[in-house]
């Protein structure tokens, strides 16, 4: 049957062919040509010298604001720390930088809603976000896995790398 | 497929572009089917469809799932048989799925796949299939598409009026197409008439958990039970099962099971068997038969063996079974979406016979018997005879139903779907069939409300549909057209196995409920490795215990020395991916076994018999990421004698 359809609308396009005229024919002919892809110059890469932080960039996510107590809420903290366990440690390790970097020291380099987005919305963070994109380039192409945390759970492992 | 379609819409459209618009052409006129037969199959990119349609994979023992219109293939579950793709049946989580009681069993047939109802109508909770040649009844849950339960059916063989479900979904039928000896024996085969029986099985289905379990077996006269199905509406509380070889022969069926003019559809009241076993009826008899549960929690099967099944004779409940004379070896046994009809599609007969249940009633009420077999008693043709659909092909073999009046009646012999009307018995239009068609389906056609859109047959032979493989040539399915008064051919697709039968139900009941990863807090796996500080290998004489994590993209640990020649090694690995769509695989060079795939906060398990000293690798096997080709590691494995200490680590 597949070959009966194809050898029918092959019909058609023969006989729509022939039953048009010879002018008409050349141009409309060029408006189906299929063109093929250009490559984009390449833009030419500037290797940054010395790393400076955009901590204005919030990042793109559900997370529009988040407002930091002065004091450290002990009990997020810890609540953060296990899901943190449960759920990032195969990938990020406190001590050191491993599959992706370390949470130590985090706040100097990132605002509080880019590490919420980031964790909520890692696909398109990673896609869009020019801070999250230079890091995926950095750590060779590891994407930063989505764990599907609540909001709640992002929130308290934020509360967690306060204490770091 | 969709490649195909693409390139016909794309050729219409050039074809389209190049035409002058000079009239008269029209593109009906250019060949067997117009254009709109393209369109209305074609899914655009990145568009869904519109029914789910779960067609049996036959003597592959599997159930496919497809999409229609488009006919294309989303999945293969793996049923009754090993599957390596999927590790069904391979790992240690699911081999016990596959227990009977004849031990472990790699395969079987895989026939009529039924969704569970509510009121008579698809709730789209589980789908039943049965395993015809080592009698099962499997459960499929339609949140995870995973099977989650097979119960073995004892005292049944070739079981086949399986698996359909009544109303409520209070049971899942299970009838024997071969009678046995029940209880089993050695005996003559010759002194088969009136000593073998036809065991007809309800399996109750746990209205909350869906958990199966045998309520009771008819135990029915020594027939061949070939299809069955509920009534329901008026007729709820009653299933209707065909039956051929009513002969009784044990030789030559193929001529000595059709001598008969008339065979019988049984009519069972269940409602009253029920009731009957609830009061303490029935005889308990010393069986053996295995019941198979997944757990979705521990990722683990278990098999338990029962050794007990309630029996129930015939003629000890008077009121319960009826027999129904049908022409000749009926097949498809289909209850219209009111209960009234019941459409006995006599294989051998000329007409299609269609009895009245409200007749039925009547007649039996007056107890207008022509006699009885074995105790049972027979009800007069002409008395529950409803209509007949006068040679409308031959060869029928089953009917579903458009819930706007009409049937759709294969022919098998003739090759050809035939539509008719409910109540007046004409025929309303034919559409051939490539090749020899067995069943059809039409999304919701067995219940109180079909959703009458398309008909899908399946079809036996292929022949010169598709381009030639060898010998085997490809199973098939065709859609049809069914929403104007002449149904309309749309698409032919290839399916796996032999197409038996499917259940269709339109997607947007069943997407809410797909399931998109298991909790990993949730996970109660014996060895599940929940997070990255439970990491260990241990050691239990030649047994090693690998408690392995794996996210993109890497496995922890990734190298492990102190295995040994001669040990048998556990590789229970945990999948740590929390996102939906990302399953890592696993494999290991050597193993005499599949690989592993494991969906996000699932757990499974492969065992490896290290035979040979040096370095051997492990890698993903299911393409992860950027870094998928990076996601791989070593096992060191020493001589048996060597004192080589345990060690484990990643990164380091």
């Amino acid at each position: 049957m597949k070959n009966l359809i194809k050898l029918s609308l092959l019909a058609i396009f023969a006989i729509t062919l022939v039953s048009c005229g010879g002018d008409d024919k050349k141009a409309k002919k060029e408006k189906v040509k299929i063109t093929t892809k250009k490559k984009a110059p390449k833009k030419a890469k500037t290797e940054k010298k010395e790393k400076t932080y955009d901590l204005s960039n919030k990042g793109i996510g559900p997370i529009k604001s988040v407002t930091l107590a002065a004091d450290v809420d002990q009990a997020m903290a810890t609540k953060g720390a296990e899901v943190y366990k449960a759920k990032c440690t195969a990938c990020h390790k406190v001590e050191k930088k491993f599959i992706g970097p370390s949470p130590m020291g985090i706040f100097k380099r990132r605002s509080p809603e880019w590490i919420m987005n980031m964790i909520l919305n890692p696909d398109e963070m990673v896609q869009k976000d020019p801070d999250a994109k230079a890091l995926l380039m950095e750590f060779n192409g590891s994407p930063m896995a989505n764990q599907s945390l609540t909001e709640e759970e992002a929130r308290s492992v934020l509360e967690y790398f306060r204490t770091l | 497929m969709k490649k195909t379609i693409n390139i016909i819409v794309a050729l219409v459209i050039v074809a389209g572009l190049f035409s002058c618009n000079n009239g008269g052409t029209s593109n009906k006129s250019q060949g067997a089917l117009s254009s709109s037969a393209a369109e209305k199959v074609y899914v655009a990119p990145g568009e869904l469809d519109e029914f789910y349609a779960f067609v049996s994979g036959g003597f592959s023992g599997q159930l496919a799932v497809y999409g229609l219109p488009s006919g294309r293939l989303f999945k293969v579950i793996p049923v009754f048989s090993q599957d390596a793709e999927k590790a069904w049946g391979y790992n240690e989580e699911t081999i016990p799925m596959l227990n009977t009681s004849h031990g472990f069993i790699p395969w079987d047939d895989s026939h009529h796949p039924d969704i569970s109802q509510t009121n008579g109508e698809l709730d789209g909770r589980w789908v039943f299939i049965n395993g015809n040649n080592t009698p099962r009844i499997a459960k499929i849950d339609l949140t995870t598409f995973e099977t989650t339960e097979i119960i073995e059916v004892p005292n049944s063989a070739g079981n086949h009026s399986s698996s359909f479900v009544t109303e409520n979904t209070e049971y899942v039928v299970a009838g024997t197409r071969f009678s046995v000896p029940v209880p089993q024996r050695d005996m003559s085969i010759k002194e088969y008439k009136g000593n073998f029986k036809g065991a007809l099985t309800f399996i109750s289905v746990d209205p909350e958990d869906g958990k199966m379990a045998i309520k009771f077996q008819i135990l029915m006269p020594g027939f061949n039970y070939d299809l069955s199905h509920p009534g329901r509406g008026k007729s709820h509380g009653w299933f209707f099962f065909t039956t051929y070889n009513t002969e009784e022969a044990n030789t030559l069926l193929e001529v000595n099971a059709s001598q008969n003019d008339k065979d019988f559809i049984a009519a069972i009241n269940w409602k009253k068997i029920e009731e009957y076993v609830n009061n303490g009826g029935g005889t308990k008899m010393p069986t053996n038969y295995a019941h198979n549960v997944y757990d979705d929690k521990t990722h683990t099967a278990t098999s338990t063996m029962i050794k007990e099944v309630l029996t129930v004779n015939p003629i000890d409940i008077p009121g319960a079974v009826f027999f129904l004379p049908t022409p000749k070896s009926p097949h498809g046994c289909d209850v219209d979406p009111s209960g009234e009809y019941i459409v006995g599609n006599g294989k051998l007969s000329a007409n299609l016979t269609v009895h009245s249940f409200t007749k039925m009633l009547d007649a039996i009420e007056n107890k207008k018997f022509a006699g009885d077999a074995y105790g049972i008693p027979i009800l007069n043709f002409e008395d529950v005879l409803a209509g007949v659909v006068e040679q409308p092909g031959s060869g029928p073999l089953h009917t579903e139903f458009d819930g706007k009046g009409n049937a759709y009646t294969t022919f098998f012999i003739s090759s050809e779907v035939v539509k008719w009307k409910l109540g007046t018995w004409e025929v309303i239009d034919r559409k051939s069939t490539y090749y020899s068609v067995g069943h059809l389906m039409i999304p919701g056609g067995n219940s109180r409300k079909p959703f009458g859109k398309y008909v899908l047959a399946m079809n036996k032979i292929t022949k010169d549909r598709y381009l030639p493989t060898g010998p085997e040539l490809t199973q098939s399915a065709q859609l049809y057209d069914i929403t104007g008064e002449k149904m309309e051919l749309l698409l032919d697709f290839p399916t796996i196995g032999e197409p038996h039968y499917a259940a269709g139900i339109p997607a947007e009941i069943l997407i809410p409920n797909s399931k998109k990863l298991f909790k990993l807090e949730e996970n109660e796996h014996e060895y599940a490795t929940v997070n990255d500080s439970e990491v260990k290998v241990v050691r239990k004489g030649k047994e090693v215990h690998i408690y392995m994590t794996m996210i993109r993209s890497h496995f922890n640990p990734d190298n492990i020395e102190g295995v040994k020649v001669g040990d048998k090694v556990y590789f229970h690995v945990t999948n740590l991916e929390q996102d939906y769509d990302v399953p890592h695989g696993i494999s290991m060079i050597g193993a005499q076994t599949s690989e592993l795939l494991i969906m996000p906060g699932q757990t499974e398990t492969f065992i490896w018999y290290p035979k040979q000293v040096g370095v051997w690798p492990f890698y993903c096997t299911d393409f992860c990421s950027a870094l998928h080709q990076e996601m791989q590691g070593y096992i060191r494995v020493s001589p048996a004698s060597s004192n080589l200490e345990l060690s484990w680590g990643l990164g380091d």
